[in-house]
């Protein structure tokens, strides 16, 4: 312990435990895009697709853990990569991350891929950060199409990483060690391991940055490497999972609407009643 | 006839009624068999907690290890239990705890897995509501043990009483799964009302309600309700995050939603629009909640609420 204390404080400041972070990312159809399943997979076609806004927070987190200790920019230490899967157009949704400020970006995109469930997505996904050499994994907490919140405790487990899920904050000693406060129905933890790491963030962690005029200028001259299968190192694993048929439900219609004249609250319970609510 | 792995429920030290909810639709594949997952010492207690619902037998494992590492070990500990009994199918509450435990164990097992199921029939398909509600689609897993998470309160618990068998085992917690140390956790504080997406009955406040939630409170004693927040009202600190309705707080799929002074924003919607009967009261006709109200009030809840509850408590009587 004194002896790496005192190493540290030889060091000089710019190389100081350079911390490698990557943010996994998703695009999403837009979250009011009405959504279509063809063929048992979501249409992402014929909708509008955008970054995954949970995922937003998880970029946002990854600059303020640099920029807390040096900055991933202009000389600053550390370096933040942006990691997805997904499509082609998937790159407006890296883009995006990239003009918020992280420094490059890792694409895969595979036609074999094309409907992937969360375990083919975390072994791709985990491949590319173990061969990264990444200190410390950010995602959000849920992609906002699928809603399965599995992919952080997948990546965890296969990467064989320490798992701090559901942050509402983060703590980070670039030496290598990170404590979050996880938040979830089940009360709160305070939960700490040495790096590396899988962190998902909640939407209460932060507000993330608007790309401004600038970083949007910047991010055009980012590189997002953009890889098959082939170049990530592994064969696509069929969907272990199937959807048989999917129905859309009746939308749900307006029903009475009444207005309070003084006897609202009345209306409301003799609604309940004749409904046999209460 | 086959097995079935339920992993029992817990809040705090106390079962929960999604266990029986587990048993019910395992119970449809094959003969229940329950695990219990329980921190050192606690195991017998836990264990004959297991006492309503289709259960045949119930399998403990205890280790200090659930304390200090958490999900991680607990996956560990259960994925050891689906590879000895290999199961027909592996049913988990759909929380963030049992979500995770799932996707690691799905990992672990080399399984398929299904999130979020609102049913689940014989052959271990799954129904889920997706996209908002809007869809309802029917899955299936075709690879492992089919490891499906159910949601609360969408499953009627068969709650004849049950005296199974009882079973300890002994699991040795990996390394990896024991790389993230928990040091300290914190129940969430319970109020003597139903917990949030077991009850049947929810009324929920929003910024309308000015950081003021004792009209919402009352009415919701009165009908035994748990009470939901929107995120404005969670982020203003006028009520604990963990009662937040929503797609970054609970989903909810009661008999009953009522919202009070929330405007229904998309994120508020994806945690509530599944709600057999929808009642909302809010002074702004336009809000958009009420294009999916079964009945609405345009109203003043400082107005409305009180009323309401005045005529419910005559009504019954
Ligand atoms: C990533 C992300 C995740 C989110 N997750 C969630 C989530 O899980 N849950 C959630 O709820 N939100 C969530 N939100 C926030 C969501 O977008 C809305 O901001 C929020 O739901 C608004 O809460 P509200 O309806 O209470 O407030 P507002 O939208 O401000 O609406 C208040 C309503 O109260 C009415 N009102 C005011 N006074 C009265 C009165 N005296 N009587 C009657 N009516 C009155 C007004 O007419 C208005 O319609 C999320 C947002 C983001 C970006
Ligand atoms: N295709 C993907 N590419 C990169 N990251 C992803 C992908 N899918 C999910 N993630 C990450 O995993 C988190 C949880 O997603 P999910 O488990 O799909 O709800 C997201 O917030 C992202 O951080």
């Amino acid at each position: 312990m004194v002896e790496s204390f005192a190493l540290r404080k030889r060091l000089p400041v710019s190389n100081m435990s350079a911390m490698k972070i990557a943010v996994c990312v998703k695009q999403v159809p837009d979250s009011w895009a009405e959504k279509k399943m063809v063929g048992g997979v979501l249409d992402r076609e014929n909708v509008d697709a955008v970054l995954n806004d949970l995922d937003e927070y998880a970029v946002e987190e990854a600059l303020r853990i640099a920029e807390a200790h040096g900055g991933n920019e202009e000389g600053g230490p550390h370096t933040v990569t942006v990691i997805s899967m997904g499509p082609d157009r998937a790159t407006d949704a890296v883009r995006k991350a990239l003009s918020m400020g992280a420094n490059d970006a890792i694409l895969v995109t595979d036609a074999a891929l094309a409907g992937s469930d969360a375990l083919a997505t975390s072994a791709v996904l985990a491949k590319v950060i173990s061969d990264g050499g990444y200190d410390l994994v950010i995602c959000g907490t849920e992609s906002t199409d699928a809603r399965m919140s599995v992919i952080p405790a997948m990546l965890s487990a296969r990467l064989g990483w320490a798992q701090l899920t559901f942050a509402s904050k983060v703590t980070v000693d670039p030496a290598g060690t990170v404590a979050i406060t996880r938040v979830t129905e089940a009360g709160v933890d305070e939960i700490s391991a040495a790096f590396p790491a899988v962190v998902s963030v909640v939407e209460k962690i932060n507000e993330p940055r608007y790309p401004s005029f600038k970083g949007i200028m910047a991010a055009k001259k980012k590189t997002i490497a953009q890889k098959d299968l082939a170049a990530v190192g592994v064969t696509a694993q069929a969907a272990w999972s199937q959807v048989k048929d999917a129905t859309p439900r009746p939308a749900r219609a307006a029903g009475i609407k009444v207005s309070d004249e003084g006897n609202g609250g009345e209306a409301l319970a003799s609604y309940l009643a004749e409904k046999k609510l209460i | 006839m086959s097995t079935v792995l339920i992993l029992a429920d817990f809040s705090g030290d106390q079962i929960t009624k999604t266990t029986a909810e587990l048993a019910t639709a395992g119970a449809r594949i094959g003969a229940v068999t329950a695990v219990v997952i329980a921190p050192a010492g606690k195991g017998a207690a836990w264990a004959e907690q297991v006492k309503e619902g289709p259960v045949t037998s119930v399998v403990v494992v205890e280790s200090a290890d659930f304390v200090s590492a958490g999900v991680p070990a607990v996956a560990d500990a259960l994925a050891h239990v689906v590879k000895e009994k290999s199961p027909a199918a592996l049913l988990i509450a759909s929380h963030a705890f049992g979500k995770e435990v799932a996707a690691r164990v799905a990992v672990l097992c080399d399984s398929g897995i299904i999130t979020d199921a609102v049913d689940v029939a014989a052959d271990a398909s799954a129904t889920q509501l997706v996209f908002g509600g809007s869809t309802t689609v029917h899955s299936q897993v075709s690879h492992g043990i089919p490891v499906i998470t159910v949601r609360p309160n969408s499953i009627e618990a068969d709650l004849a009483a049950a005296s199974p068998a009882i079973e300890n085992v002994t699991v040795v917690i990996s390394d990896a799964a024991k790389k993230a140390k928990i040091s300290s956790s914190q129940p969430p504080v319970k109020g003597g009302r139903p917990e949030l997406t077991e009850a049947n009955i929810v009324v929920s406040g929003g910024r309308g309600t000015d950081g003021n939630f004792a009209p919402v409170e009352a009415f919701a004693d009165l009908l035994g309700a748990a009470v939901g927040a929107s995120r404005a009202a969670t982020d203003a600190g006028w009520y604990p995050h963990s009662h937040q309705v929503g797609q970054t707080g609970k989903t909810v799929s009661p008999q009953l939603y009522v919202a009070c002074g929330i405007s229904g924003a998309i994120q508020h919607r994806a945690g509530m629009q599944t709600s057999k009967t929808i009642v909302v009261v809010n002074k702004d006709p336009e809000a958009p909640l009420f294009d999916i109200a079964d009945f609405g009030v345009v109203g003043d809840l400082f107005n409305v609420l009180p009323q309401a509850t005045a005529a419910v408590a005559a009504k019954k009587g």
